[in-house]
């Protein structure tokens, strides 16, 4: 290479924006291979039983997840920024047992839903203190925290369970807006749209984006990384006590063990949506289909009657396979080189 | 003075023995010689399970997995049991540590080969053993009758005034000590995880170690599988359940880093004891049980309090370099 | 730069048969090659210096030869036999042994773990034998002139102590080949005479070493040959005794030093930033100094002087303890980076791919961040506004990338600067903060980065340029401030300013 110094080049060079076309960019991405395995499942089921192809059958379906899929909204920012929450389905608890417990007092339900919203926000600040303001691993935090809110919620009810709601309450889980689509299927499908603004057409998103990437350089641009992570959890707090208001008035009762392990369930819905759990990459879209995918999964299996346990043997190895798949195939195409 | 109480392990043990103390205000035969006999046999799985986790977190990884892992090596060996009563005890122990030992390396393959995420791999396996002990069972119990005397005896035969049980957990304690500082596998582990890219130069494969831990912690997954089955007399799907988020808890009170790297036997047997000692006492002193969830969790958000302080890493120290420095120069 | 004369062996080399040989040896990674077609030879008992920019392909060479790269084109041959390093293990095995800049041990394990670690003496059981470890590790650091306790944590150790015990490690392999890249970096006078004398006795054992550095006066004192590295090429190698340094500085930078460093005649205006006996709890003390508009101020030191610390807390990274700042003759206050941003000051960081950009994010997204609040409206990102922004600084800089959404981190290592520098403009500043600007950047792009960097001094720009190499301040900076260990050891102007001058500051003598 010539060192010479000419530092005036005559012809500037001229960068494109972009790649490559727009749909052969889109056709390499997970959600796409995401949506295909949707589709695949979609027909299997409907070919595995004749009850599938209902449209109350289906409506029915959506329960399944859609109140896991809007905490997974606020968890999928959370993880692309870094961080995990595991107490959100303790925090449904505590907050389904406040608004039992204000239920009992004769709150009505608006009340209880400022309630549960309120409970849900307060945990959730909890956990942005502990790990954006003391700068603590959000993993074993919320492992903590996720004891300590159930706990609560063990220390308030015991083996008991609160019953007595009142009637309109249940319109937030059992309530239909229009024809088969619940309200919760609408807000679902209002969440998802709010949170992929937020995530990818908002500065906010942006941030969270870096501050997966790479929070040293994030904090070295100006970004207010710890703000952005309080926020976070406020957000998964929030999802938390949205769902809480659901599933308590769907259910209709409290028990301390409400939301057992969805925690779990809903990392699963995020991580199998594409959004890698290092960090700094995913899309509401692919959280969106799915989410279908494992309503898809556990309502088919249901209508062949195969036992709940069993049908997470099958979430289990479908997030293994979805993720090891790309891996093992750039090894062999590796290896063949 | 103060060294010592900055060392983490000694200032756990001073904690335990004031909680004990203080307990034996309110109930008089706390801190009897039983009890803590008592106390230490109740804690001797968690023990086991909280060391074979340790040895994976010390890699950088974590396992979710260990107790479906414990409720599927348990039911299998109780089914075992229960068909064949003829097969003998220690066949079906070394059965127990060969299916957890399996269960383990899957885990550890999915994390060394494919390199997926540890988290990731563990909560798929979380529920997919989980799901095949339902499926090896049929939904169905085990119970003590269906159990031959020999199996549920072991535990519980009293040696030197211990259950098997408690000596089952100290050997182990032993044997994990003794590996950790005494073997170049369980220097690796430190190694792996305190600085992967350094111990890639100095020769060390990480992924192996990483594989190796967990099929460690599968292996005792299932030796504790036995043993819990055997001891409460019964096996069905949802046994241990929750136990998975103990054995992590346990360790972060014992002063274990979850970056990894940080660690020592010590501090999470004694973080486990931390646990036990809790949930022994509240009903002792009128707490209602109910509450020991919520107390686990408070002190595992003070123990990550405290240990994000002693792990606080510091910048350059230009000032006191120049300061140790000159008085080294002066004296010189 | 004065040469030591030093009164050497006079046998002659061709005599000597190398212990290890590269030949043609070329390593490409995507988009550059790194190594191109290298020869070098090292002899026993001989130290061999290797020369060269940064950038030039030394630390890929001290990857291949440890076993961390397999080289994609030549052979390594050792006594004459090729070899091939399976992994890091394989060349531990083949004898090679490498001190390296960055510490590659372990802060939670003992002095004594950390030496012998991959190599631990064993028992007759196969289990690790802590007792000959300690005993051993005592020994070695006691040829050190050392006292170290080897049972004590690394973490409790300072930098100086941990580089011996990176050199005892070195020394316990039982290795013929010992590498040592840059290992005077963090060393006082004192230090270094003892490094050498422990370089002598490895000479004098018959291994072969290896020496990286771009000191001169080092390099004549305690080496034999040379071989010089330029832009991944091996491009001169002989002995030095017969060699003068002009030679050697032609050979590194391709021409005559004075026409590597462009530097304009700026018009310098008025004071901009005003800094007053700036404090850190640890890291720098009664730091004061002026910064004046069109100006480049230079700040030299020794790693580990406190200049990027200095300036990270003028950045906000760390609030400063105590001292005050002024800006346009206002007092200001800087807690945090957006503080500085808005003020006007920003920072190019030393470590552009751990502080300055996300590797896998695109460059248009790299440039607009801190800027998002100009490219969106009432919070809503205007992809339009981020490519038309990119385009304009990708274009200003000369920027060379297939688009402007590929992923950062493929480009070379000037096109990265330059998206850095581009990123800071962007928000239109006051006063650039330039870490190590041409750190690991080929000679090419460095010289136009110094263009550059001169143009925004023309434009009224100040400039606050911590570097290392002398040739880069001297010819750069219209004043120079020199940092020892945490403390302003000199504030220099450029009319008679020598190289002298600046080293003696910055080794605390006067």
């Amino acid at each position: 290479m010539s060192a010479a110094t000419s530092q005036t080049t005559t012809t500037r060079r001229q960068i494109p924006d972009r790649l490559g076309t727009p749909f052969k960019r889109l056709l390499a991405s997970w959600e796409v291979l995401l949506f295909g395995v949707a589709v695949v499942i979609f027909i299997a089921n409907s070919l595995a039983s004749p009850y599938f192809l209902d449209a109350w059958n289906l409506s029915d379906a959506t329960f399944n997840f859609t109140e896991k899929a809007m905490i997974a909204f606020a968890m999928a920012l959370l993880i692309i920024a870094g961080e995990i929450d595991l107490s959100v389905a303790a925090i449904i608890a505590l907050a389904s047992t406040a608004m039992g417990y204000a239920a009992q007092m004769g709150i009505g339900a608006p009340g209880l839903v400022a309630i549960g919203i309120g409970t849900g926000l307060a945990c959730g600040a909890f956990n942005g203190i502990l790990v954006a303001g003391l700068k603590l691993p959000s993993i074993v935090v919320t492992i903590g925290t996720m004891s300590l809110f159930r706990g609560i919620s063990y220390i308030v009810l015991g083996d008991q369970a609160y019953g007595k709601y009142p009637a309109d309450f249940a319109f937030f889980g059992q309530g239909y807006v229009f024809w088969v689509f619940s309200l919760e299927f609408v807000l679902f499908l209002f969440m998802a749209g709010l949170f992929a603004v937020l995530l990818h057409a908002t500065n906010f998103g942006r941030q969270v984006y870096v501050i997966g990437n790479n929070p040293l350089a994030a904090r070295f641009s100006g970004i207010p990384v710890e703000r952005v992570k309080f926020i976070l959890f406020l957000l998964t707090g929030l999802m938390s006590g949205i769902a809480a208001v659901c599933l308590t008035s769907r259910l209709g009762s409290t028990r301390p063990s409400i939301a057992q392990g969805w925690e779990l369930e809903v990392v699963t819905m995020v991580v199998l949506g594409g959004v890698s759990i290092l960090g700094g990459a995913g899309t509401i879209a692919g959280v969106v289909i799915a989410a279908f995918v494992m309503g898809l999964v556990t309502f088919g299996l249901g209508l062949l009657n195969v036992p709940g346990i069993v049908m997470s043997i099958f979430i289990g190895l479908l997030l293994i396979v979805t993720i090891a798949l790309p891996i093992l195939g750039r090894r062999i195409r590796n290896a063949r080189k | 003075m103060q060294r010592l109480l900055k060392n983490r392990e000694i200032l756990l043990g001073l904690i335990i023995v004031v909680m004990i103390a203080g307990f034996s205000t309110r109930a008089s035969n706390f801190a009897t010689p039983g009890n803590l006999a008592t106390i230490f046999n109740d804690t001797s799985i968690l023990i086991i399970l909280a060391l074979g986790q340790m040895t994976v977190i010390l890699t950088k990884s974590i396992d979710l997995s260990v107790a479906a892992n414990l409720a599927f090596t348990g039911m299998a060996v109780a089914m075992l049991d229960a068909a064949y009563p003829g097969l003998p005890l220690a066949l079906l122990i070394v059965i127990a540590i060969g299916i957890g030992a399996v269960l383990g390396a899957i885990n550890g393959f999915l994390v060394w080969l494919l390199q997926i995420p540890p988290i990731v791999v563990t909560l798929g396996t979380l529920t997919i053993y989980r799901g095949m002990a339902f499926v090896l069972s049929g939904g169905s119990w085990v119970n003590a009758h269906q159990m031959t005397p020999d199996f549920l005896g072991l535990p519980r035969i009293s040696v030197m005034g211990l259950p098997v049980l408690s000596w089952a957990a100290i050997a182990i304690v032993f044997l994990i000590w003794f590996v950790l500082t005494r073997t170049p596998f369980g220097r690796s582990t430190y190694a792996a995880g305190g600085n992967p890219t350094a111990a890639v130069y100095a020769g060390i494969d990480v992924g192996r170690a990483r594989f190796l831990a967990f099929v460690l912690s599968g292996a005792l997954a299932g030796l504790s599988g036995y043993l819990w089955v055997s001891r409460y007399a019964v096996a069905y799907v949802d046994i241990a359940a929750g136990f998975e988020l103990d054995s992590v808890a346990a360790n972060v009170i014992g002063g274990v880093s979850i970056a990894g790297g940080i660690g020592s036997v010590t501090g999470t047997v004694l973080g486990a004891l931390f646990l036990g000692v809790i949930k022994n006492a509240l009903p002792v002193i009128g707490i209602s049980p109910f509450a020991q969830m919520a107390i686990s969790g408070v002190v595992i958000v003070l123990a990550v309090v405290f240990n994000a302080r002693a792990e606080a890493k510091k910048g350059r120290i230009i000032l006191r370099d120049r300061a140790a420095k000159e008085s080294q120069e002066v004296t010189a | 730069m004065t040469v030591q004369a030093r009164p050497l062996d006079t046998a002659p080399l061709a005599a000597d048969t190398p212990i290890l040989e590269m030949r043609g040896i070329s390593q490409i990674f995507p988009g550059v090659k790194a190594l191109d077609g290298v020869n070098i030879a090292l002899y026993p008992g001989k130290v061999t210096a290797l020369i060269g920019e940064n950038g030039a392909g030394k630390s890929t060479l001290v990857k291949i030869l440890t076993g961390i790269y397999r080289p994609n084109e030549g052979e390594i041959l050792i006594d004459g036999q090729p070899i091939a390093f399976a992994n890091a293990q394989g060349a531990i095995d083949a004898g090679v042994t490498a001190i390296h800049q960055e510490t590659v041990l372990f802060d939670e394990l003992t002095v004594g773990e950390n030496i012998f670690l991959g190599h631990a003496p064993r028992t007759r059981f196969g289990l690790i034998d802590w007792k000959t470890i300690n005993q051993r590790a005592r020994q070695l650091l006691a040829e050190l002139e050392s006292s170290i306790d080897p049972t004590i944590r690394l973490k409790d150790l300072s930098i100086a102590q941990r580089h011996l015990v990176a050199i005892a490690r070195a020394l316990s392999v039982e290795a013929r080949i010992v590498i040592m890249d840059e290992p005077t970096a963090a060393l006082s006078r004192k230090e270094i005479d003892d490094l050498f004398r422990i370089v002598e006795g490895l000479k004098k054992q018959g291994k072969a070493i290896l020496f990286i550095s771009h000191k001169f006066d080092e390099v004549y004192e305690i080496a034999e040959n040379y071989a010089v590295f330029r832009d991944g090429k091996m491009v001169g190698s002989g002995v030095l005794k017969t060699t003068p340094q002009d030679e050697i500085v032609r050979l590194m930078v391709g021409r005559d030093v004075h026409d590597v460093f462009p530097k304009v005649p700026a018009r310098i205006g008025g004071t901009v930033l005003s800094v007053e006996s700036y404090c850190h709890d640890t890291e720098f003390r009664d730091i004061s100094f002026d910064l004046k508009k069109g100006e480049i101020l230079g700040v030299y030191g020794l790693i580990g002087a406190g200049r990027s610390e200095l300036c990270q807390s003028l950045f906000g990274i760390t609030a400063p303890a105590s001292g005050r700042l002024s800006l346009d003759g206002r007092e200001i206050s800087i807690r945090t980076p957006a503080n500085a941003i808005a003020a006007g000051i920003v920072y190019v960081p030393e470590e552009r791919g751990r502080h300055g950009l996300a590797l896998e994010m695109p460059i248009y997204q790299n440039m607009s961040l801190p800027s998002l609040a100009r490219m969106s409206v009432r919070g809503f990102l205007k992809a339009v506004n981020e490519f038309a922004l990119a385009r304009k600084y990708a274009e200003r800089l000369d920027l060379r990338a297939a688009a402007l959404s590929v992923p950062v981190g493929t480009l070379s290592g000037g096109n990265q600067q330059k998206v850095v520098i581009g990123k800071w403009l962007a928000t239109q500043p006051k006063v650039i903060i330039l870490d190590e600007p041409t750190k690991g950047i080929d000679i090419g792009s460095k010289a136009a980065v110094h263009g550059f960097i001169s143009e925004l001094a023309g434009e009224g720009l100040s400039i606050i340029m911590i570097s290392s190499e002398l040739p880069e301040i001297l010819g750069m900076s219209d004043r120079v401030l020199v940092m020892h260990e945490g403390l302003m050891a000199g504030l220099y102007d450029r009319d008679g300013l020598t190289a002298e001058t600046l080293v003696r500051a910055a080794t605390g003598n006067r």
